[in-house]
């Protein structure tokens, strides 16, 4: 409880301006009770900020000293300015002990044609179910909802089990070759996380906000239901577009306990998974902190870009419930 | 048929007046349905392979001896992993592990996020700075915050010597993540500094559906802020609320990466998860079918919480 009473003053100190007029009959006792309110309210900001920003200020700048420097700091300030020793040195040994540049090809890889291919599958259901008339549309967007309650922790185990009985073939010299299972694979990697219940939820919420009539009108110029979909009603759809790009990016590029199980071979490794390279034999943090600075940067880099984007779209994954 | 059916304000009026239009629906509605089903089929097709196909195997495999690699057919063995697990002590650990965490973790970043999502919607100088900042763990992986607080929970580490500064020496910090009765807590402290600013923001778009004239009503009444907060956020939040726990609690339950990467589930099981061990069972020992009674349990596990979460919340609103 404690909790809420320090916050509830903050809504009541939004209108304090306005709202001193009326007031001024309470007397001089609540106006010094709400600027001791509002001062303890900048307290609570600026503490929270030191604790949300300084650990990450630590990783980055850590990635940039020598271990004993590291160590040598903790107890002073120096821990979170980039002074003394400074160096990208541990950068180039993190290129050294693990193929990172691979794995971050592999992961933008993965990324983007996980994105890609979701947009436009989901969108394509999302538009089917929206705006036409189809079979079983009902029954189809219930069970698509129901999947929703699921997490995927729990069909993770089947799941390995499964894509290793599933079919695949690669490309060799002499034709095709049909192999068994997908363990090991860019697909297994990309192609379960495509179709997305909660992506063709939002989708589909937005399609039924745009009016039915634009799509009238073009019919009667002789348009086609994909003719419809690619240039009456995707070009409106940019802020859903976006939520569902982020909200897609975000776990693939941050996947790790799924590549954990279905990806031995290095090559084909995500960047989360190498984080396993630094624990053999010594560890050297200035090292680790190099790596997940480079892993963390074009996340963070992108948030800063599309800031109010990311924000929408965490926000319209509360609509969830 | 299908037509029909889609058009709820038609379908009661049978016959009659929806007749003289049928002819000309049926010709368009053939290939709209066509058309239709093949904008659904890679997302159909796609969830039906991955989600429901698991879904279905989890129930199925559970009864069987299934391993990840075998020459050999899976044999059904009726509930026989289901004995081993309930006699299986880590796995009661993990119960027990999961639902400390969700027990601590639930009201403590559900409370934390509330106060910080109030902070962030007052309109003060800097307040997009401040929802960034808070938000920033929230875009950095698990795996790298992991990374960063296995750091600083060393013996030697960050969060000791600023311990051991704070208090003038006089307190020397424990060795967190090796000692049994300091490694839960410290994977909990951990988890909700990354997770809370996802849920700031879930309470924010909560609180922006609160009209604001019930605030310039209340500002009228001349309302202490206690009571504001009590008859009118409050309220106002039932629907974020419930949404919030359901999600705070399955994500608690779910409970892995932070484990892998920082502790193994040790020392001696302190910190070991459900989803932990199956993947130890189902991944690391290979055993498929002993994992999926895991999931199994897991998954009637979740439901029953979201199921009894979404009764409460109905009794109360």
């Amino acid at each position: 409880m404690a909790i809420s009473q320090v916050a509830i003053p903050e809504v009541a100190g939004t209108k304090s301006a306005q709202a001193s007029a009326p007031h001024a009959v309470l007397g001089r006792k609540t106006a010094k009770k709400k600027r001791v309110i509002g001062i303890g309210g900048w307290i609570l900001r600026i503490g929270l900020t030191v604790l949300f920003l300084f650990p990450i200020l630590f990783m980055f700048v850590s990635s940039l000293k020598p271990d004993q420097q590291i160590f040598g700091d903790l107890s002073s300030i120096a821990a979170f300015l980039p002074i003394g020793n400074i160096s990208m040195d541990n950068y180039a040994a993190v290129f050294d002990r693990v193929p990172a540049a691979r794995f971050l090809v592999n992961s933008i890889g993965i990324s983007a044609i996980t994105v890609v291919a979701g947009i436009l599958v989901n969108s394509l259901a999302a538009f089917a179910l929206s705006r036409m008339r189809v079979r079983g549309k009902t029954v189809i967007l219930t069970l698509i909802i129901a999947t929703l309650i699921v997490p995927f922790e729990t069909l993770a185990l089947p799941l390995v089990w499964w894509v290793n009985q599933l079919p695949s073939f690669e490309l060799t010299e002499f034709g095709f070759l049909f192999t068994k299972g997908w363990i090991d694979t860019y697909q297994v990697q990309i192609i379960p996380f495509i179709a997305n219940a909660f992506s063709i939820y939002l989708f589909h919420q937005y399609f039924e906000s745009i009016p039915k009539e634009l799509d009238e009108a073009a019919r009667m110029d002789g348009a086609g239901w994909f003719r419809i979909y690619r240039q009456v009603v995707m070009p409106l759809s940019g802020p859903a577009i976006a939520t569902v790009a982020i909200l897609t990016f975000l776990p693939a590029w941050n996947s790790y306990l799924w590549p954990l199980m279905v990806v031995q071979t290095e090559e084909l490794r995500p960047v989360m998974v190498g984080v396993q390279y630094f624990f053999q034999l010594n560890v050297s943090w200035g090292e680790v902190m190099a790596y997940s600075t480079l892993i963390t940067l074009p996340v963070v880099a992108l948030f800063i870009a599309f800031q109010r984007s990311f924000v929408n779209s965490i926000a319209s994954s509360g609509v969830k419930g | 048929m299908t037509s029909t059916i889609e058009r709820p304000p038609a379908a009661p009026a049978a016959g009659g007046p929806a007749r003289p239009r049928r002819p000309k629906r049926d010709r368009t509605s053939k290939t709209e349905n066509v058309a239709g089903l093949a904008m659904l089929a890679p997302a159909v097709l796609l969830l039906a392979l991955f989600i429901f196909v698991p879904a279905i195997l989890a129930f199925g495999l559970a009864f069987t001896n299934a391993r990840l690699i075998s020459p050999y057919p899976a044999v059904f063995v009726g509930l026989d992993n289901f004995v081993r697990l309930f006699a299986d002590a880590a796995f009661f650990r993990a119960l027990l592990n999961v639902g400390y965490f969700a027990v601590v973790v639930v009201p403590l970043q559900a409370g934390l996020a509330l106060v910080m999502a109030i902070l962030v919607n007052k309109q003060v100088r800097g307040t997009t700075f401040f929802r960034t900042v808070y938000f920033l763990p929230v875009v950095t992986s698990m795996v790298v915050v992991s990374l960063l607080w296995l750091f600083m929970y060393r013996q030697d580490g960050l969060i000791n010597v600023i311990i051991e500064r704070v208090t003038m020496g006089m307190v020397t910090g424990p060795d967190w993540l090796n000692d049994t009765s300091t490694s839960m807590p410290a994977i909990i402290l951990m988890s909700v500094w990354q997770g809370v600013g996802f849920h700031m923001i879930i309470w924010l778009s909560g609180l922006q559906t609160i009209p604001a004239d019930l605030y310039e009503a209340a500002d009228l009444d001349g309302v202490t802020a206690w009571q504001r907060f009590r008859y009118i956020t409050w309220p106002g939040l039932s629907a974020t609320r419930s949404l919030i726990l359901v999600t705070i609690t399955i994500q608690a339950l779910s409970l892995f990466t932070q484990i892998s990467v920082m502790t193994q589930g040790g020392p001696l099981n302190s910190t070991t998860t459900v989803v932990y061990e199956a993947v130890r069972s189902g991944f690391a020992q290979q055993e498929t079918g002993y994992a999926s009674a895991i999931s199994l349990v897991f998954f009637v596990i979740v439901l029953l919480i979201s199921v009894v979460q979404r009764f409460l919340s109905r009794e109360k609103a």
